[in-house]
C-alpha cells in the first residue's frame, strides 16, 4: 500500500514524500517500513511500541490510535508531524 | 560542511537547533563558525573520542522525531545513525521507554569502542561498537531500588529528570560514577552490575531529611583525570569536593563570595592540576533566575582545590543575565589551559588564558546546551 512521508522522516526514504510497504496492521506496516528504511520506525514509535508524542498516523483519512488495528492493501497511510512547539 | 581538521582547536557547539563547530589556528586568532549541521535538530551533546581520531558522536532528537545517536568517524563530513539507539528493553517491567538521550561519555581509554549514555527518563546504556548498537546497563536500569532511586514515572525536573555526569574511572574501567537530576550521585565498582548512592555531606533544601542517602540534584559532577580520587559537584545546592576514599562531600562552595551564592550548572577542571577548577555562578534565590548573580555574568575559579575562589570577568559584559547549562562549559588541553562556555542565549565565549580573560567567539546562535573540544583533552591515563 501506499504510505506518505512527512518531511522529518524523508531523510530515511531518501527523499521520497510516498513509498510502498505492507502489513496487515500498522504495527506490522511500521516494521515493514523500518525493513525498507532502516530506522525509520524508531523514530516514530518507541521501544514499548507506542507512538510518540508528536507524531499521528491517518488510515484513509482518520486518524488512528492504536497501531494493532488492521489493514487492507487499498487502505491510505498517512504518517504526520504534529505541532511539537518551538 | 566538514569540521577543518587541520585547526588547532575545534569547538562542538551543540545547539536546539543544530550543530555549530567553531574552529582557529591560534586561539587568540580568528575563530570561524561553521555553517550548521543538521539544522532544527535537538542537538543535546557532542562529544569527541579522544582515543580515535575524528570519531565525534552526538545524542540528538526532533521536536516530532525520537532519539538517536548520531556518529561520525570523519570529524563531521558524513554521519550515520545508530543501527540500535539507546532504549530499554521491549516489554520493559516499567513500560519505560526513552525520550531523550541527554548525556555521552566515551569509555575507557582501553576499551575503544566502547560509550556511555544517560537518559530521561534515568537510563543508562552502553555501547561496545563504537556507538553503533547500544544496550541497557541492566545492573542500573533494572535496579531493585531504581524506582525508589529515579525520578519515575512523576519527573520533577525542568525538561525531565536526567542521568548524566557519567565518569569512567581512568585507573579502572568497572568503576564508574553517574549523576541523577534529581536523585543524586551513585557509585559502582564493578562496571554497572551494582550501584550504590554518594551523597553524605551534600545539602539538599527540598529534603526533609538532611541525611538523606538519595534524592539530591547534582548539576555536574566531574572526576579528576590525573587524581582521580577527587570528584568535584555543582550542585543545586552547592559547591563540593570528594577526596576518595572519603565518602563525605565537603561544601567548597562556602568559600565563594557570599553575595554570589554557589550555585550553578557546570564544574569544569583543569587536564593537570587537580586543584584547579572553574564555575559559572547562577543565581539560585528567589525564584531561581539562573541567570548571572546580579546581571552581572562571571567565572569564578579554584587554585586550592576551593579553599578559595578568584572571580574571572575581564571581557565579559559589565551587565549581561547569562545562562550556563551543565554540558556548556569545557577546557581544552593546552597550556595555558583554554576555557570556554556557551550561553542559552547562543553566545560562544573563550579564555585562552585560564580565565583570565574572556572574548566572544560567536553571537546569535540558537540556544546551546553543550560545548566540547575536539582536540584529545588529556591522557585518560
Amino acid at each position: 500500500m501506499k504510505v506518505r512521508i512527512p518531511t522529518p522522516l524523508r531523510s530515511y526514504t531518501a527523499g521520497a514524500s510516498e513509498v510502498d510497504a505492507d502489513g496487515v496492521t500498522l504495527a506490522a506496516l511500521l516494521d515493514d517500513l523500518d525493513r525498507r528504511f532502516p530506522g525509520l520506525r524508531f523514530r516514530v514509535v518507541d521501544e514499548q511500541g507506542r507512538l510518540r508524542q508528536h507524531m499521528r498516523i491517518f488510515v484513509n483519512r482518520a486518524m488512528e490510535h492504536g497501531l494493532d488495528d488492521p489493514l487492507t492493501p487499498t487502505d491510505e497511510v498517512v504518517l504526520m508531524q504534529a505541532l511539537s512547539g518551538g | 560542511m566538514p569540521f577543518d581538521s587541520s585547526a588547532s582547536t575545534s569547538l562542538l557547539v551543540g545547539t536546539r537547533k543544530g550543530l555549530f563547530v567553531l574552529s582557529c589556528d591560534e586561539r587568540d586568532g580568528p575563530w570561524a563558525t561553521s555553517e550548521p549541521h543538521h539544522l532544527g535538530h535537538v542537538m543535546q551533546h557532542v562529544v569527541a573520542d579522544a582515543r580515535e581520531d575524528g570519531v565525534v558522536l552526538a545524542a540528538t532528537r526532533t521536536g516530532h522525531l525520537g532519539p538517536t545517536v548520531l556518529r561520525s568517524s570523519d570529524l563531521g563530513a558524513t554521519w550515520t545513525e545508530a543501527s540500535t539507539p539507546p532504549a530499554f528493553r521491549t516489554g520493559d517491567r516499567l513500560e519505560r521507554a526513552v525520550d531523550a538521550v541527554f548525556w555521552l561519555t566515551p569509555g575507557h581509554v582501553d576499551e575503544p569502542g566502547v560509550w556511555y549514555a544517560g537518559a530521561t527518563p534515568q537510563g543508562l546504556f552502553r555501547s561496545a561498537d563504537h556507538g553503533d548498537s547500544w544496550s541497557s546497563v541492566d545492573g542500573w536500569n533494572d535496579h531493585a531500588l531504581w524506582e525508589t532511586w529515579a525520578e519515575y514515572p512523576y519527573e520533577g525536573t525542568p525538561d525531565g529528570a536526567m542521568l548524566h555526569s557519567i565518569n569512567v574511572d581512568p585507573r579502572d574501567r568497572n568503576h564508574l560514577y553517574i549523576a541523577l537530576s534529581s536523585g543524586g550521585v551513585f557509585e559502582s565498582v564493578d562496571g554497572g552490575a551494582d550501584w550504590r548512592p554518594l551523597n553524605q555531606g551534600v545539602f539538599a533544601e527540598f529534603l526533609p531529611d538532611p541525611d538523606a542517602e538519595f534524592g539530591h540534584d547534582p548539576h555536574c559532577v566531574r572526576i579528576h583525570p590525573a587524581m582521580p580520587d577527587r570528584l568535584y559537584q555543582q550542585n543545586h545546592c552547592g559547591m563540593y569536593r570528594l577526596d576518595r576514599p572519603g565518602e563525605r562531600w565537603t561544601r567548597i562552595g562556602d568559600n565563594m563570595p557570599p553575595e554570589i551564592g554557589d550555585i550553578g550548572f557546570p564544574v569544569e577542571l583543569h587536564p593537570r592540576d587537580p586543584d584547579t577548577a572553574w564555575v559559572f555562578p547562577m543565581d539560585g534565590t528567589d525564584v531561581w533566575p539562573r541567570t548571572s548573580p546580579d546581571g552581572r555574568p562571571a567565572a569564578y575559579v579554584t587554585r586550592d582545590a576551593g579553599e578559595s575562589w578568584q572571580r574571572q570577568d575581564t571581557g565579559l559584559p559589565e551587565r549581561g543575565w547569562l545562562t550556563v547549562k551543565r554540558q556548556a562549559m569545557t577546557t581544552d588541553d593546552a597550556d595555558p589551559v583554554g576555557v570556554y562556555f556557551g550561553t542559552t542565549g547562543g553566545e560562544v565565549w573563550a579564555s585562552a588564558d585560564e580565565g583570565e580573560s574572556w572574548r566572544c567567539l560567536a553571537r546569535h546562535l540558537p540556544e546551546i546546551f553543550s560545548v566540547e573540544t575536539v582536540a584529545p583533552r588529556h591522557d585518560p591515563r
